[in-house]
């Protein structure tokens, strides 16, 4: 039987092996690029949208320091192992000279750690973990998204100025949710040493018990409440809590809900009057954003969401880096990405030697209804370095070696 | 006192869209036996059709006609699929048909994302449903009143169905005694096919209905199937009123438990499941199972060990896969190491299902406890990788001790279950217990000692511990302790008759297959650097039996080969396709189809066939 499957093991072993890719070609440099593209695909199908625009603006200039710059994808089905198993096959296989992407936390987790082991440089994209920059940061991982912690701290300077005095919170039950939660309570309660939290409730992820939750929400009777779901859970309780009454003569405070991958397919039903963080791409008027519309409408024949900007920035910012460095050395890209000033769709932003997080901020408004659809009002965009960390809080956190 | 009323209404608004979607799972599962792995897709395809209907009908008078064309549209796919899929393997090995529903869900996923797109759609709320009545001062939706009203009318519907027609007559004939019913001239196929295109049509109302609730997603379909078949089992096999019950029970404590523990909804059908099974073992409104009649007339082929042209050429092919180092590069040595680690893997789920007959639901939870004891011990202890994977295999030991104690007191689907519950508590455990377990965040940086790390040492190192572990379990196979496991799998009655103790010996099974996952989950969790509460997910269960299922159960140690080649397939196809469970799903129904004895099942038949042809030629 054994020899069977090693007849087969190794015959599948050989097919893989004769469609790896060709040895790397000097001309070009390669980046391998990770993400959720069949778990979370209303993010990443925008968001793959946005870097390929990005590649094709950066080789139609002539490349890096005169090289084609080429993206390798894979997919990782939305789990980490899977994602270090693509991650292995990028660099041992596929020669890339740097990492890049990934959506969820873990992934994020697990792909910065093999980046730290290999010594390979890794642009992480989209995971909102602390942890990745802060207690579980290492040398070769830089972020791009402002984390869990810089957008509750957006969000509860405003919370502050209500009146509210009564806080509850409904938050998906995972270290996301936990965070995010965790980092507002504090923040808010700290400028207003008055208010109460009378309620909390942890729906599972992408499996809430809509009404349920909202009555019992509704039972601690709050002036004000901070939600962390989004996506479908979002869409289950902003149905069940209109109806019931939940949000009625209540402040809300949503993180992400304002991005046009959750807030979109709300259509005529968004609540109106939310503070949320997310992308109002039509009433962003930052200049640089004007030209990445313009193109990207030009391209797509659609509007770019979130995911858009992040994929799209996060290859400029790779191409800015690769650009700086002159090589393609994991420690010459550390050392050239330490600082860096990059131009994206919301304006220059840094990325820190100390703590290797972008500066790239968020928008924060209001949800409000226009022709049927959701959209943000009274927008102000929040540079990401005023809610970064402090240097000494950084130092505290992050192991240093 | 009006919170609790309008709290115990809300409850049983979603206990009533838990049972229209379970209780189709109830009847296919009644009737076929067959554990529709593919009812949460039927169900996320009532939602999508039901979507575009809706939208091409108009939201206002096309509503309500386009919930009911969604449910029989989907019923005319499901019963398709019943007629060229699973009406070809009936006959196969128990189980057998879960790999089938399994690939169709693969398929399903993808197709509904290249025909749907990936945004979320919210269809428009029902017409005359779309607000709230007063209910005792609180403003309650008129909908979830609508779906209290729907549940029971269903399930009367269905009683009457079964209990007032000859039709169901015959299938409730069925469900008790196949061969008596063909026996008695009736025409199984079609009633198999009704029941089944009944089910389905049940999961598509099901997710149709859920429009005005939520937005169709595609995460649906995995958000449903396993709370709808807990509650079924809850409920007890075949029975439909047990389903109602249990989804009322379920829905209840839900909606009652999140105001005293807010983060109870993450474990609590399971909890349920454990409790209800461990107190009554054919769930609440269920029966024994009747003894199944498979032994009379199916030929039992009899297992050998290897004779030495076996034992050399299985020598050779170590040796063999001992040389790959040295001619491949470190992404396939990579790649061949996780192969060795899932052969290993399935081998030890392998002995226990086609070697006890006890398939287990939730045999990642032994090999998650192997990668969280190994990385635990590691990081959190400071112990070395040699330890930390001894330490791995003593934790999933003893989870297989203690879960594995409860479990044998079951039989057939409900042990399975039991088994399912306890990986989904292990799980929850993993996902909550941050300070030890680093919740979904996981552990991280647990890389292999210095004299291992490099990606062939480490391969050696599985291949030595996989090959000689797989080889154990052969021998353990063809042991007196093995031939007792077999014993019991063929006939308990007559087993224990000759003075076989049938908890101890399956007790004993399910440690042993339980060690023997946790090795591979401890070398799993060095070869990825990090462990994560995935290592216990119930994907990674059904992983497991498909590479089992997709070997053959018939055979010794087909579960080998069917890791190597569904997991190598999935790395290749993940790799190199955009729509990887489209071309996976594709593939093994191709498998299904064409081996429904399991690949190894397959070559086995051919052999013996040749073999026996060529002594039936010699002989005079």
């Amino acid at each position: 039987m054994r020899t069977f499957s090693t007849v087969i093991s190794s015959v599948f072993l050989a097919v893989l092996f004769a469609t790896a890719g060709p040895a790397v070609a000097d001309d070009t440099i390669k980046i391998g690029e990770i993400n959720s593209y069949s778990a979370i695909p209303s993010f990443t199908e925008p968001y793959r949208k946005g870097w390929q625009l990005a590649l094709d603006e950066i080789n139609a200039a002539g490349g890096v320091d005169g090289k084609k710059l080429e993206v390798i994808s894979k997919d990782d089905g939305g789990k980490p192992a899977d994602a270090v198993t693509a991650a292995n096959e990028l660099v041992a296989s596929d020669g890339v000279q740097m990492l890049a992407g990934t959506f969820f936390s873990n992934i994020g987790l697990a792909v910065s750690d093999y980046a730290k082991q290999k010594k390979i440089f890794f642009l992480a994209a989209e995971p909102l973990t602390d942890a990745i920059t802060l207690s579980k940061g290492n040398r070769y991982t830089f972020r791009l998204r402002p984390g869990t912690y810089e957008q509750a701290a957006m969000l509860a300077d405003e919370a502050a100025k209500l009146p509210a005095k009564k806080w509850a919170t409904i938050a998906p039950n995972y270290e996301y949710g936990q965070s995010a939660v965790a980092a507002f309570k504090k923040l808010l309660s700290a400028k207003r040493p008055d208010i109460q939290w009378v309620g909390e409730q942890w729906p599972p992820q992408g499996k809430i018990d809509a009404g349920a939750v909202a009555e019992a929400i509704a039972k601690t009777e709050p002036d004000a409440i901070f939600n962390v779901t989004f996506g479908g859970d979002l869409v289950k309780l902003v149905r069940e809590g209109e109806t019931r009454g939940l949000f009625k003569d209540r402040a809300v405070v949503s993180v992400l809900a304002g991005e046009p991958e959750y807030l979109d397919p709300l259509k005529d039903e968004t609540p109106v009057g939310w503070i949320v963080t997310g992308y109002p791409w039509n009433a962003v008027t930052i200049p640089d954003h004007a030209a990445f519309l313009k193109a990207y409408q030009a391209k797509y024949n659609d509007y770019p969401r979130l995911g858009s900007v992040v994929g799209y920035a996060m290859l400029k910012s790779a191409a800015a880096i690769l650009a700086k460095a002159k090589s393609t050395d994991s420690e010459k890209l550390v050392e050239a990405a330490e600082g860096i000033r990059v131009d994206t769709p919301f304006g220059p932003i840094t990325f820190r030697a100390i703590d290797h997080q972008s500066t790239l901020g968020a928008f924060v408004g209001k949800t409000a209804l226009k022709d049927g659809k959701g959209v943000m009002v009274d927008v102000t965009y929040h540079d990401g370095a005023a809610y970064l960390p402090s240097d000494a809080d950084v130092k505290a956190q992050r192991p240093q070696n | 006192m009006s919170f609790y009323f309008v709290q115990f209404v809300t409850g049983l608004a979603s206990a009533s869209s838990l049972f229209l979607v379970a209780s189709g799972l109830s009847i296919i599962f009644g009737v076929t036996r067959v554990v529709n792995f593919a009812h949460g897709a039927f169900y996320m395809l009532g939602a999508y059709i039901g979507y575009t209907l809706i939208d091409r009908l108009g939201a206002g008078v096309g509503f309500w006609p386009a919930i009911g064309l969604s449910a029989f549209a989907v019923a005319a796919i499901g019963t398709l699929i019943e007629m060229l899929l699973l009406r070809r393997i009936y006959d196969a090995p128990e189980l057998f048909q879960l790999l089938a529903t399994f690939a169709v869900a693969l398929v399903v996923e993808d197709l509904a994302l290249l025909i749907w797109g990936p945004s979320d759609l919210l269809g428009p709320r029902a017409p005359g449903f779309k607000g709230a009545i007063d209910l005792l001062g609180q403003p309650f939706p008129t909908y979830d009143l609508l779906l209290i009203a729907l549940a029971p009318l269903v399930l009367a519907l269905i009683w009457l169905i079964f209990r007032r027609t000859t039709w169901g007559v015959l299938v409730r004939a069925a469900t008790q005694d196949r061969e008596m019913v063909a026996a008695l001239g009736v025409n199984q196929k079609w009633l198999f096919t009704s029941v089944f295109a009944l089910g389905v049509f049940l999961a598509g109302l099901g997710g149709a209905l859920e429009l005005p609730r939520q937005a169709a997603n595609h995460t649906m379909d995995l958000q449903v199937i396993t709370e709808a078949l807990v509650v079924v089992v809850i409920g007890g096999l075949g029975s439909v009123p047990g389903t109602f019950l249990a989804a009322i029970i379920v829905s209840e404590l839900n909606a009652f438990g999140i105001l005293v523990f807010p983060k109870i909804s993450i474990v609590l059908v399971f909890l349920v499941m454990a409790i209800v099974l461990i107190v009554r073992p054919w769930g609440l409104l269920g029966r024994a199972e009747a003894a199944a009649r498979t032994a009379s007339g199916a030929i039992i082929s009899r297992w050998r060990p290897f004779g030495a042209p076996g034992r050399i050429a299985a020598a050779l092919a170590v040796a063999f896969a001992a040389l790959l180092p040295i001619a491949a590069g470190n992404y396939f040595v990579g790649v061949a190491t996780e192969v060795l680690i899932f052969m290993l893997y399935a081998a030890s789920l392998h002995f226990l299902l086609a070697g006890g007959g006890l398939a287990s639901f939730g045999h990642a939870a032994y090999f998650g406890l192997g990668s969280y004891g190994a990385a635990i011990a590691l990081k959190s202890f400071g112990l070395g990788m040699e330890t930390a994977i001894v330490a791995g295999i003593v934790l999933g030991l003893v989870g297989a001790l203690v879960f594995g104690w409860f479990c044998v007191r079951l039989s057939g689907v409900y042990f399975a279950m039991l088994t399912l519950a306890f990986a989904q508590i292990a799980w929850s455990i993993a996902y909550q217990w941050t300070d030890v377990t680093g919740g979904d965040n996981g552990i991280i940086g647990v890389w292999p000692s210095a004299w291992a790390a490099s990606p062939a040492r480490f391969y050696w190192l599985t291949l030595a511990l996989s090959a000689g572990s797989i080889a154990l379990l052969r021998a353990i196979t063809f042991s007196p302790f093995g031939y007792a496991l077999r014993a019991l799998r063929d006939s308990t009655l007559r087993a224990e008759t000759i003075g076989i103790e049938r908890r101890r010996v399956q007790w004993m099974g399910f440690v042993i297959a339980g060690g023997f996952a946790a090795l591979a989950g401890a070398l799993y969790a060095f070869l990825k650097g990090s462990v994560f509460p995935d290592n216990i997910s119930i994907s990674l269960s059904i992983d497991g039996l498909v590479m089992v299922l997709l070997g053959g159960v018939g055979t010794v140690s087909g579960g080998v080969v069917g890791a190597a080649i569904y997991r190598s397939l999935s790395i290749w196809v993940i790799s190199h396709t955009d729509y990887s469970r489209l071309v996976l799903g594709a593939l093994i129904i191709v498998l299904v189809v064409m081996f429904p004895k399991g690949l190894v099942g397959a070559f086995e038949a051919w052999r013996s066939a040749r073999t026996g042809a060529r002594l039936q030629g010699q002989s005079p």
